[in-house]
């Protein structure tokens, strides 16, 4: 049975969290707390990120809006969004929390204005 | 010139500018002004789109914009007066401040009180040796991240990265999304400047490798940069002869630290801190001028923007206790003393009758695991946390009951 080590980025103890695959399922080991085991577990499973990027903006004084997605997506399609999102153009006003992409990359996750302009 | 007069005024709209401003008008302070220098407000929170921001205030992992909007738009019907695109020129200790902006023009503000605000600045080029010329393309972490973030260019397609600090791991994972190839993250020292997490997040997950004890030795290129020289270091930080590796590159990113932008503060004649190199604060972030305040990375260079916050609102709530005349004329003060297994302390100084929960930020050593946080006032003991892991790159905070006339003392102890 495979056996995989992480280190934990919940918080700053930073745990060396060690994932066991055994016949009763995953053992997690050497995190200290509960969130360093959800954590291990996703990460053995399927890592999730967050989603931070820009889109082009016009009519403002800046020429990029910041935007952010609403849950976290898998990390394997990390650069998949991100690529989508090269390709949307938005002009102000715009909201902070207007939807920018909804559903992206068919993750259920909205890409949302983390900033207000004009 | 326009002649102005407040009751409290804000210099710099970042975090620590806009919490300090927005606590000043709930204390009841009439009238409010914060002096911005950027076109639009939120300071350097408008330019870190990445997220992990928020999280102790906010219970929530906003990105940077997300925060500073938070406070934004309690601006509006506040009261408070913004003036953006001002710069200010001149501070005395008679709280006047001299600024200018293009329809205002030159401008004399008497001030009740001043809040200081105006952030921090990264090294720069000059304030760290690298041989070789000096062609484009070497620029500050935060000169890439803003290019990238708001205007929208590209500053290079090869980068080396001197620095590890959490503003340098940001930038190798912005610039790696953008199609940047990050080469490396160079740190002299011999541990990394950041945090872990950041490490794992920033470094590990996109395979960019971090080179410890070695630095940026040379910078070759005419018009723009080339490749640089690095090399490794021994304990004492001098460069090991052989070691030497050249590595092609048109962008060189500096992530080399950050100085609290003091400039006002001298000119104000305020008496400096060496450890923080900003200005020595009391238990209100009152500085050496009786009602000149100083809040967020001006008074101490913090790594959570929560606490940035928070001294915006220890400042501001010291402001109108000092216009109420609630402050003494002349105070008089204790040092906060600590154990060497802590850095520094701010405030530096409790003013002797102090009697009143008190927040202290402080930074360690050296790592520490399984330890205590030990604050004592005079024999009583008003603080024992036990932390898991201690870092120097993780600030400390802690809010504590103090007593009149005691002597304070922090320590960090085992077990």
């Amino acid at each position: 049975m495979s056996k995989a080590e992480y280190t934990c980025i919940v918080c700053p103890v930073s745990c060396r969290i060690t994932v066991e695959e055994t016949a009763d399922g995953l053992k997690v080991s050497g995190n200290v707390c509960k969130r360093g085991e959800r954590h291990a577990i996703a990460e053995h499973t399927e890592p999730v990120r967050m989603l931070t990027t820009t889109v082009v903006l016009h009519g403002a004084n800046i020429n990029r809006l910041p935007v952010i997605s609403t849950a976290e997506v898998p990390k394997r399609l990390l650069n998949q969004c991100i690529g989508e999102l090269y390709t949307v153009e938005v002009s102000a006003p715009v909201k902070c929390g207007d939807v920018i992409v909804k559903n992206i990359c068919g993750t259920g996750v909205d890409v949302v204005a983390a900033r207000s302009i004009g | 010139m326009k002649e102005f007069q407040v009751d409290v005024a804000v210099i710099g709209g970042g975090p620590a500018g806009l919490a300090a401003a927005l606590e000043a008008r709930k204390q009841g302070i009439e009238k409010v002004l914060l002096l911005e220098r950027d076109t639009s407000l939120g300071g350097i929170l408008q330019q870190c789109i990445h997220d992990g921001f928020g999280l102790h205030r906010f219970n929530a992992r906003l990105s940077g914009g997300q925060y500073a909007q938070r406070f934004i738009d309690q601006l509006d019907g506040s009261g408070i007066e913004v003036k953006l695109d001002t710069i200010v020129i001149d501070m005395t200790d008679e709280k006047v401040i001299y600024a200018c902006n293009p329809t205002d023009g030159m401008m004399r503000i008497q001030c009740g009180a001043i809040i200081l605000a105006m952030g921090c600045r990264e090294r720069t080029a000059s304030q760290v040796l690298i041989y070789g010329t000096r062609p484009a393309g070497v620029m500050t972490a935060g000169a890439a991240q803003r290019y990238i973030n708001m205007e929208g260019y590209l500053p290079g397609k090869n980068a080396v990265i001197l620095g590890s600090g959490d503003i340098g791991l940001i930038m190798a994972r912005r610039m790696t999304l953008e199609g940047i190839k990050v080469k490396g993250v160079y740190e002299v020292m011999p541990n990394p400047g950041g945090l872990t997490r950041n490490i794992v997040q920033c470094l590990d997950d996109y395979g960019i490798p971090l080179h410890l004890s070695t630095t940026v030795t040379r910078i070759e290129g005419k018009e723009r940069v080339e490749r640089v020289t690095v090399a490794k270091v021994d304990e004492k930080r001098n460069v090991i002869p052989g070691t030497e590796e050249v590595i092609d590159c048109d962008l060189l990113v500096l992530a080399v630290g950050l100085i609290p932008e003091n400039e006002l503060s001298r000119q104000a004649h305020l008496e400096m801190d060496r450890k923080t190199r900003a200005p020595l604060l009391d238990n209100n972030f009152m500085t050496s001028c009786p009602g000149i305040f100083a809040a967020g990375n001006v008074s101490v260079v913090f790594d959570l923007v929560d606490y940035v916050s928070l001294s915006g609102e220890i400042a501001a709530r010291g402001a109108a206790k000092y216009l109420a005349g609630k402050l003494p004329e002349h105070p008089q003060y204790r040092t906060v003393t600590h154990s060497d297994r802590i850095n520094f302390i701010v405030p530096q100084r409790v003013e002797l009758s102090a009697d009143e929960d008190l927040t202290f930020f402080m930074r360690v050593t050296a790592p520490y695991k399984n330890a205590r946080l030990v604050g004592k006032c005079g024999e009583t003991v008003i603080c024992n946390k036990r932390h898991q892991a201690m870092v120097p790159p993780e600030m400390l905070e802690c809010t504590v009951k103090v007593a009149p006339q005691q002597e304070i003392y922090f320590s960090v102890e085992e077990g």
